[in-house]
């Protein structure tokens, strides 16, 4: 087993003792129980309520539990919950760009699909929510790893398929897709997963600026991308605007602030 | 909503809510504009009693749309027309000279007129007035409600007989503003609004003398019954000439934006509780399995067009008490995690009959029931029972309505705030044995308020280009086995019926 870290363990210890009904303890109580120097002790405590885990009351002085520590039990972001904010976001979305709508969320080693709005066509299509899809060459797996770090190490460890001509396998051009994601707020996937498809996608975030998931859309390479004469093809500036603005709004009614 | 701005020419939709007043802006596309909404008091004198303010909710209607034009940054000229939605049979009365409401709206929840109902309905039962006007004798309705206030509010039958009072439920009362008031205000509602007062014959759409004789309502307040869409006036004030050119009941609405157009086509609202409309075509069917008749309804001088309504209490509701009352999730939208982290219920059945089993029983001694319990069960088996619970009572809606029209029910089009849940919709299609769509445009009440005023102005040539508008954003369609939806359905049949005489004295 590694060598854990001393200090860490002091301050888990401090945590137990305040946590459990309501408990406030002065600093030369935690202290003694701790069995460690007031020094010592102040400055575990002042490191802890400067992250929001403990609070100070100013009449008493005395320490309790901090709101932060709350927060971070409910902090993981329901997918359903994040389906219900984001519904009407996406149907706009769907009218705008007359393209299919997918919300993907990292789970495991890829992309889970948690919503997906048709093409306002009336051609036959399937719900494809539960689907799994690729991290490393579609558009919501690159914004997901470009932004969420659990999503980059699983991306950049993992096997890299080549799905098509152009799926970028090695990991400098992966890498450098991230950058380059980060860079412009959005990503896009011109045949790189799929034939003849192309997808547009940017990052949602929660209320402490956290990645909690990609919208994007999905259509034929010939309405996505701008008619090119030559080989490289750009993805329709009106479309990527839309995404965005879609994926700020559903962030806005998650909480987080403008940016 | 977008960058993507539309250009105008628009309709303008008001929607007077039961908890809100909403002012959408459509354009061509059936795309929304612009929304504003505005919250009004629900005053609650007793228990059992609702009540609105109706002079607030004339000054929020004026606020809404003032505030979506705004938003929308366009002007009375850039819209075509208005139309109008509603709270079904709200009732309210007001003096003609003076323009006041000469009391608080009743609200349609509000339950003081359960005794007058059961006195109305003395010797011949509750179904005294079904065949005229295709309702059971409940405390909804508006016509009980307007009996209630001439009886006891002082002075008001001696008012109204003198013809100095108009009663309306809030699409006339919203009209009546808009087209000038006290200055020459038009008095109409339309049939659908009509048809849930208890006082219109549904075969001639008019007022039935011998109805409003027996229910004791002077047939000198009624407004004059219209169609749901045409153009009754020109508003006055900040939209002078504007047509007014649509009212439809909210359910009615939807339906009507939803485009369901055909005999067959049904649609059904999620929310806190449910209400499935079941177009008829031009037959009203009688129901003898416990739905309502009513219409759903009529362009300009066309035919009538009929539907079938059930409802239930409580589905959304239920989700609510899951969190509120169980604690057992935090959101409504994490009963589907909850649900989702077992394969199927584990047995257990969960039926709400929180007051009552509605329709198709109407046994009023029934109380809610979980059935089928053991060591093995789960809140998460729970959580899919509460779900199941939703899908299996509209199973039991669509199997009556099946029952009265012989129509064969060939999808069921979905809104409303549980449409998000989709585990719950595929448990939909699979217990139904349909696919189940859900449209692009969530907002389908104002939608159809938006269309009927739209198509009576011309700014859509017909029903047909609506239907061209109407865009599937999703839908699922049956996984289950015939007879593994057999057996469940026959287990919760048997759950259901442990919920019946539970309450001994129903008094
Ligand atoms: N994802 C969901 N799963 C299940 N129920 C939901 C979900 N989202 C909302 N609800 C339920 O839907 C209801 C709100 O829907 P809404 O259409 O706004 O209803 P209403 O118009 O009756 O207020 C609430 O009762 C809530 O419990």
């Amino acid at each position: 087993m590694a060598r854990t870290i001393q200090s860490l363990e002091r301050a888990a210890a401090a945590l137990r003792l305040l946590a459990g009904g309501e408990r406030r303890l002065g600093l030369s109580e935690i202290a003694s129980t701790l069995g460690l120097a007031k020094g010592t002790t102040h400055g575990l405590i002042r490191t802890l309520q400067q992250e929001g885990f403990v609070e100070q009351d100013e009449a008493t002085g005395k320490y309790t539990l901090g709101a932060e520590l709350l927060r971070l039990g409910n902090s993981y972001l329901d997918v359903h919950e994040l389906r219900a904010r984001a519904l009407v976001w996406t149907d706009d979305l769907a009218r705008s760009s007359g393209e299919s709508v997918y919300l993907g969320v990292l789970h495991q080693q890829g992309v889970l699909i948690v919503h997906h709005v048709f093409r306002p066509d009336d051609s036959r299509q399937v719900l494809e929510v539960g689907a799994m899809q690729p991290l490393h060459s579609t558009a919501l797996g690159k914004v997901l790893s470009a932004y969420d770090p659990v999503a980059h190490s699983e991306a950049a460890d993992g096997r890299r398929e080549a799905f098509t001509e152009a799926t970028r396998t090695g990991l400098g051009e992966f890498e450098k897709l991230l950058d380059l994601t980060r860079a412009r707020g959005w990503s896009a996937d011109v045949e790189e997963t799929w034939e003849g498809l192309a997808s547009i996608a940017a990052p949602i975030h929660d209320r402490r600026r956290m990645p909690v998931g990609a919208v994007g859309i999905t259509g034929a390479v010939e309405r996505v991308c701008e008619d090119a004469e030559g080989e490289v093809h750009a993805v329709r500036a009106r479309l990527v605007a839309a995404v965005r603005d879609c994926a700020r709004a559903v962030s806005r009614d998650l909480g987080a602030g403008r940016f | 909503m977008t960058d993507t701005h539309s250009t105008g020419p628009f309709i303008a939709a008001i929607d007077q809510g039961t908890t809100s007043s909403r002012c959408i802006v459509f354009d061509k596309d059936g795309r929304i504009v612009s929304v504003d909404q505005k919250e009004h008091e629900q005053i609650l004198p007793k228990p059992g009693w609702v009540e609105h303010d109706a002079a607030e909710i004339w000054t929020n209607v004026q606020e809404v749309v003032s505030g979506a034009l705004e938003k929308a940054g366009i002007t009375r000229s850039d819209v075509k027309a208005l139309g109008i939605t509603n709270q079904r049979e709200t009732t309210l009365l007001w003096d003609k000279a003076t323009g006041e409401p000469v009391h608080n709206a009743l609200v349609w929840q509000d339950t003081r007129t359960d005794a007058l109902c059961k006195e109305l309905g003395r010797n011949v039962g509750q179904d005294r007035f079904r065949r005229e006007t295709g309702l059971p004798l409940a405390a909804y309705f508006a016509g009980p409600k307007i009996r209630w206030l001439l009886d006891n509010v002082e002075g008001l039958r001696e008012r109204a007989e003198r013809g100095e009072l108009l009663f309306g439920t809030m699409d006339s009362w919203v009209i009546w503003n808009l087209t000038g008031g006290t200055e020459g205000g038009v008095h109409v509602t339309d049939v659908t609004n009509a048809s849930r007062t208890m006082l219109m014959n549904l075969q001639s759409l008019q007022w039935d003398a011998k109805i409003c004789e027996s229910m004791g309502v002077p047939m000198s307040v009624l407004p004059e019954i219209r169609s749901s869409s045409e153009v009754y006036g020109e508003a006055k004030g900040e939209l002078a000439g504007v047509p007014v050119a649509s009212a439809l009941g909210d359910q009615q609405a939807a339906l009507f934006g939803q485009t369901c157009f055909a005999p067959g086509e049904a649609k059904s609202t999620y929310g806190t509780g449910t209400f499935l409309l079941l177009n008829t075509g031009e037959e009203a069917v009688n129901s003898y399995n416990g739905l309502l008749t009513t219409v759903g309804y009529q362009i300009g001088d066309q035919k009538p067009v009929y539907a079938l309504e059930g409802s239930i209490a409580v589905t959304g509701a239920l989700v609510q008490w899951m969190r509120d009352q169980m604690g057992l999730i935090n959101s409504a939208a994490e009963i589907e995690t909850l649900a989702s982290s077992v394969e199927d219920n584990g047995g257990a059945y969960f039926v709400p009959a929180f007051s009552g089993l509605f329709a198709p029983y109407w046994r009023s001694d029934a109380r809610g029931v979980m059935a089928g319990l053991t060591r093995y069960v789960t809140k998460a088996h729970i959580a899919r029972a509460v779900l199941e619970a939703t899908a299996w009572q509209t199973r039991e809606i669509v199997d009556a309505m099946q029952k009265d029209s012989g129509v064969e029910l060939t999808s069921l089009k979905v809104d409303g705030g549980m449409t998000s849940n989709n585990l719950l919709m595929q448990t939909m299609s699979d217990f139904l044995d349909a696919p189940v769509v859900r449209p692009l445009v969530a907002e389908t009440t104002c939608l159809g308020a938006a269309y009927a005023a739209g198509l009576a102005v011309g700014f859509w040539p017909d029903t047909e280009a609506l239907r061209v508008n109407w865009k599937r954003a999703a839908e699922w369609t049956p996984r289950m086995e015939a007879a593994q939806r057999d057996r469940e359905y026959k287990n919760w049949l048997k759950a259901v019926e442990r919920t019946m005489g539970w309450i001994e004295e129903e008094n």
